[in-house]
């Protein structure tokens, strides 16, 4: 059996290097999507039927087509209509937070229904406005329910940002595979990243939890 | 004062208030009682536009709640409301539910609002559970924190609505016995209850309503002694 981990040694530091990339994309894309997605949740419960209609349209056409195809429509094929280039970067956040956007804000919105309609009418008859009440009321406590979901989602997203090798952006993956092809052997760089993944996946759930704790305080 | 004209709400099809005029006098304590399905409970929510009136006009104090043109926010900071479930919020300790809407709604200090919020926490028993989160709290204990969220607004007209019909049997006298001491500083009280005794001892005025109409209107010792209307007297028989 052809197996050898000391001969990707001197390439760890560069696949390493990947991490800060990842997470850069993972943690910027997820905060837009993240805020993107109670704009749209905000959206779908509002009265006005032109809102319900553009969030329920954009969720169904940004779950119903796959992410790469995003990604590779907003890196290579918007610029043909815009008339200058995106940096893969740039392309590689702005799908993502679209992306999940829409599957987040579909957890929001579950979220907010879930929250007794006693609350808002509580804080209807002390005089707080809509607004107010969405954000120091409703919000928070739909937080609490979903946020194992929500982290759900980030998981997804984190493992799912690997796609951005395909616009060459020297992320955990693209380095990897980098790696494998400099030194004619693939498995072992590839199994260092499925590792590097896999730990950032279980530090995610850790971060989960602990937030989880903190917000069940009141119970 | 509050005063309600002709009032009429509907849900589709099902007509649940049916014209309904009477006036409460600054500082009247009025209690609201009638089976279940009467009414009751939507009559007095349609007092702060928790549900909006079909038609009829319903003024408190010097606004029309039903003219589209009040801002309905001004005078709900003026109508304080406890419901049978409390619907403290969860998140917030026992002294933050108290003093969130003074301080977000009126715009009161936050050291103003505590020490506001820790006299009517003193009035209603519960000083020692000012950081304590709902949770924590007997369902009694919350309909006393309830009440004194309500009045941190300082509202001129309290409505409750079954306040202790979600209570243990055991924990129904601390609260009424808050809403009575609040009755005798003054408050004008909306009360729908089915607690007779207390309506017959602390109310000024009782509301039968049946079928979504106002069937008598009479102070309590008339009302529970001599009713007028044979709907009245078997209710009576029923629960007395």
């Amino acid at each position: 059996m052809n197996l050898d981990f000391t001969a990707i040694l001197p390439s760890l530091p560069y696949i390493l290097k990947g991490i800060g990339v990842t997470l850069k994309i993972v943690i910027v894309a997820g905060l837009l999507g993240f805020a993107f997605g109670i704009v749209l949740a905000i959206f779908k419960i509002s009265k006005s039927k032109a809102l319900n209609w553009f969030a329920d349209a954009y969720t169904s056409i940004f779950r119903g087509t796959p992410l790469i195809l995003q990604l590779m429509i907003i890196y290579y094929g918007l610029p043909q209509l815009i008339g200058f280039e995106i940096a893969s970067y740039t392309a590689a956040v702005a799908s993502f937070s679209l992306n999940s956007a829409a599957y987040i804000s579909e957890i929001i919105r579950a979220g907010i229904l879930a929250v007794d309609k006693g609350q808002k009418e509580a804080a209807m008859a002390l005089g707080v406005p809509g607004e107010r009440m969405m954000r120091d009321i409703i919000l928070p406590q739909a937080m609490k329910n979903i946020l194992p979901a929500l982290m759900n989602e980030f998981i997804t997203l984190t493992k799912e940002s690997a796609i951005v090798t395909v616009i060459a952006v020297d992320d955990i993956m693209r380095r990897s595979y980098i790696v494998g092809g400099d030194q004619y052997r693939f498995f072992e760089p590839l199994i260092f990243a499925g590792l590097i993944y896999y730990l950032l996946v279980i530090s995610l759930t850790m971060i989960g939890k602990v937030v989880e704790r903190r917000l069940r305080q009141s119970d | 004062m509050i005063k309600v004209d002709n009032l009429h709400k509907s849900f589709g099809k099902l007509e649940v208030l049916k014209g309904i005029s009477t006036t409460i006098e600054s500082g009247e304590v009025v209690a609201i009682i009638g089976p279940s399905g009467s009414g009751k409970s939507t009559f007095l929510r349609c007092l702060n536009l928790l549900e909006q009136p079909t038609s009829g006009q319903v003024l408190i104090g010097e606004y029309d709640i039903t003219d589209k043109k009040t801002n309905i926010m001004k005078v709900r900071e003026n109508v304080g409301m406890v419901f049978q479930h409390f619907h403290l919020f969860p998140h917030m300790t026992v002294l933050q539910n108290i003093t969130y809407a003074p301080i977000k709604v009126k715009g009161l200090s936050k050291t103003e609002a505590e020490k506001h919020g820790m006299e009517l926490l003193k009035k209603v028993g519960l000083s020692e559970k000012a950081n304590e989160y709902p949770n924590r709290l007997s369902g009694g204990q919350k309909q006393r924190v309830a009440i004194a969220r309500a009045l941190a607004m300082d509202p001129e007209v309290m409505l409750f609505d079954e306040p202790t019909s979600a209570l243990d049997p055991e924990m129904v006298k601390e609260v009424l016995e808050v809403m009575k001491s609040l009755a005798h500083t003054g408050m004008t009280m909306a009360i729908v209850t089915h607690e007779m005794g207390f309506a017959r001892e602390v109310a000024d005025r009782v509301l039968f309503l049946d079928g979504g109409v106002l069937v008598e209107d009479a102070p309590p010792a008339e009302f529970f002694s001599s009713p007028k209307s044979s709907r009245a007297k078997e209710f009576l028989e029923k629960m007395l």
